[in-house]
């Protein structure tokens, strides 16, 4: 299994021309992809490619597809059972939709954080170290431990707030720390691509850019990528953007470049606020 | 009072809800503009009308419990005594207590329990959490829902055909706490079904984004967030086993045995039944002493239950959503 991605040297810098990523440096693979919610199709013909080491937004009006997409990648959609899906996701090179593939070591490889901060109901060091003791078979020994929480709460900027309170429930942190919290308990186990779902939308202003910063911060370690409403947050924090509309991917584009010069109408029309 | 508060926003909402309102609130000045329109106290005497008949059908809902309760109390009381509880029945019924019955009955009681609650928390978490819905799960949900509605004399008759005599346990512990186990089955499935759904989903969606299986989530997550409502249900289990008296009367409750029960295989006495013998075929029981046998059923299940009520509280204190 892929053990954690390589850091890149510093990523270039937003407004270049990276749209086209080469597939040597494509973290997530997304070729021909279609998908159907029962007899309704939600994806259509769907191609991405997701650079490693950058934050790649996915924008679009509500109910285009980005949350079915994000949530195709770590395939927890099919927990529904009425998905049927076509084509290829590529993570790293390997395809996810290939049969064989077991989801457990897919999803540690895939972390993902939810629109509404999703705490486990547990003591913060218990949130932390989830997915870690899962991922040894329950054999971990104390000092292990203790590393990796301190490294895992240190790296999303929350171990100054909370290293005297690790016992403490994890639903009593405020929204911000929890969404913090959340991106923490991925770490340990780590994941090469971080798929987050509207993340900051449950956030008020001042913890967004607390977050945002956040993920910016750990573009380059993982591969991001975000869905969102907040068109002000796509031009501020990712370095790509995609732009879908009706299942489809409409446009793909370093963003910067998506936001001041658009190539399609309908992407201009959408991020000037024209209709979704 | 309560009217006070709510009748300005009725009144500013009122415009846009059309009709006679949004006429009253057209034509209004700035300064009426938060007064009660003839609409708004129409809707205040229809809320202040149905506030008083709820309030009226719960107060009635309690009425019966009070009256039972001071019933057997005052006629039941005077029959206690330290030899009630701790002595078997002499002369016929008439003298001495009801102690084999008592013990009986917590046989019966924990054996259905042993029986039923693994089986019924093992189906519902295979409800709630494994099982999708195709024509297997259907069959399931309907099969509990026509358990549920078997009248409880048609149990005792299907456990006296099958655990009696087919099983061959003879009239015995066993062979009626399974009668009662499956009675009692469908409470347990349902109301720990119920209480594994009110767990958020979000929590599954978190542990199964960090590569739980199904299992890790349950136990780790699903489980220890529900045991309180599953103790409900258990609850309601014990309640409903304590007091049946058909089912153990085919299957493995006597009139009378000086013996207290060894083990699952022998036969027993039951609360339920002795109840029912001496009220209604016992000649010559002083009248206390079937009201004294009452209270003592009421009072045995409420010590049953306030013990699980109290681990429910103190497990709901570690809740931590």
């Amino acid at each position: 299994m892929a053990e954690g991605t390589q850091p890149l040297p510093t990523p270039v810098a937003s407004g270049s021309p990276a749209a086209a990523a080469s597939p040597a440096t494509a973290a997530i693979r997304v070729r021909d992809f279609n998908l159907w919610y029962g007899d309704f199709q939600a994806l259509f013909n769907v191609g991405i490619d997701v650079t490693q080491g950058k934050v790649t937004s996915l924008i679009g009006p509500s109910g285009c597809g980005k949350s079915t997409l994000l949530r195709s990648i770590n395939r927890i959609n099919e927990r529904l059972g009425y998905v049927r899906t076509t084509g290829n996701i590529e993570l790293l090179g390997q395809n996810i939709l290939a049969p064989g593939v077991e989801l457990t070591p897919l999803r540690r490889a895939v972390g993902m954080v939810f629109q509404r901060p999703n705490p486990l109901p547990l003591s913060i060091r218990d949130n932390v170290l989830f997915a870690y003791r899962l991922s040894k078979g329950g054999k971990t020994d104390r000092a292990e431990e203790e590393q990796v929480i301190q490294q895992a709460l240190e790296e999303v900027l929350l171990w100054d707030q909370v290293k005297d309170r690790l016992k403490s429930s994890a639903t009593a942190l405020s929204l911000e720390e929890q969404q913090k919290l959340c991106i923490a308990r991925l770490l340990p186990i780590k994941p090469s691509v971080l798929l987050m779902d509207e993340p900051c939308s449950a956030l008020d202003p001042k913890a967004t850019r607390a977050v945002e910063e956040l993920i910016w911060k750990l573009r380059g370690d993982y591969s991001i990528l975000i869905v969102t409403h907040n068109m002000a947050q796509a031009r501020r924090a990712s370095d790509e953007c995609i732009f879908m509309l009706m299942g489809e991917v409409v446009e793909h584009n370093a963003t910067g470049e998506m936001f001041v010069t658009p190539k399609h109408q309908k992407t201009a029309d959408y991020i000037e606020g024209r209709f979704g | 009072m309560k009217n006070q508060t709510v009748d300005p926003r009725r009144a500013a909402a009122a415009p846009r809800s059309g009709g006679e309102g949004a006429a009253a609130g057209a034509s209004s000045n700035e300064a009426a503009r938060f007064t009660a329109t003839s609409l708004d106290q129409r809707n205040a005497r229809t809320e202040r009308g149905f506030h008083t008949l709820f309030l009226a059908m719960s107060i009635v809902l309690i009425l019966p419990v009070l009256a039972i309760l001071s019933l057997l109390i005052t006629k039941g009381a005077p029959a206690f005594s330290w030899e009630f509880f701790t002595e078997p029945p002499r002369a016929q019924f008439t003298e001495g207590g009801i102690f084999p019955a008592l013990v009986g009955t917590l046989w019966l009681v924990i054996v259905a329990l042993l029986a039923s609650v693994p089986l019924g928390v093992a189906a519902a978490i295979y409800l709630s959490e494994y099982a999708k819905d195709n024509a297997l799960t259907r069959l399931i949900n309907l099969a509990i829902i026509n358990l549920a509605g078997v009248p409880s004399i048609v149990h005792a008759l299907f456990g006296l055909g099958a655990f009696v005599l087919f099983f061959d346990f003879g009239t015995s512990i066993l062979a009626a706490s399974l009668t009662l186990a499956i009675m009692t089955l469908p409470v347990v499935i349902v109301s720990t079904r119920e209480t594994l759904q009110a767990v958020p989903q979000s929590f599954r969606m978190a542990c199964w984004s960090l590569g739980a299986t199904r299992w890790q989530t349950i136990r780790k997550v699903v489980l220890p967030n529900s045991i309180s409502g599953i103790l409900t249900g258990v609850i309601l289990e014990v309640s409903r086993t304590v007091g049946e008296t058909a089912p153990v009367m085919f299957t493995g409750a006597v009139l009378f045995t000086p013996f207290l029960p060894q083990g699952v295989l022998d036969e027993t006495m039951a609360m339920s039944l002795h109840l029912y013998m001496i009220a209604t075929v016992i000649p010559d029981v002083p009248p206390e002493v079937p009201y004294g046998v009452a209270l003592s059923l009421i009072l045995m299940v409420l010590i049953l239950n306030s013990a699980s009520i109290g681990f429910r509280v103190y497990l709901r204190g570690k809740k931590k959503w």
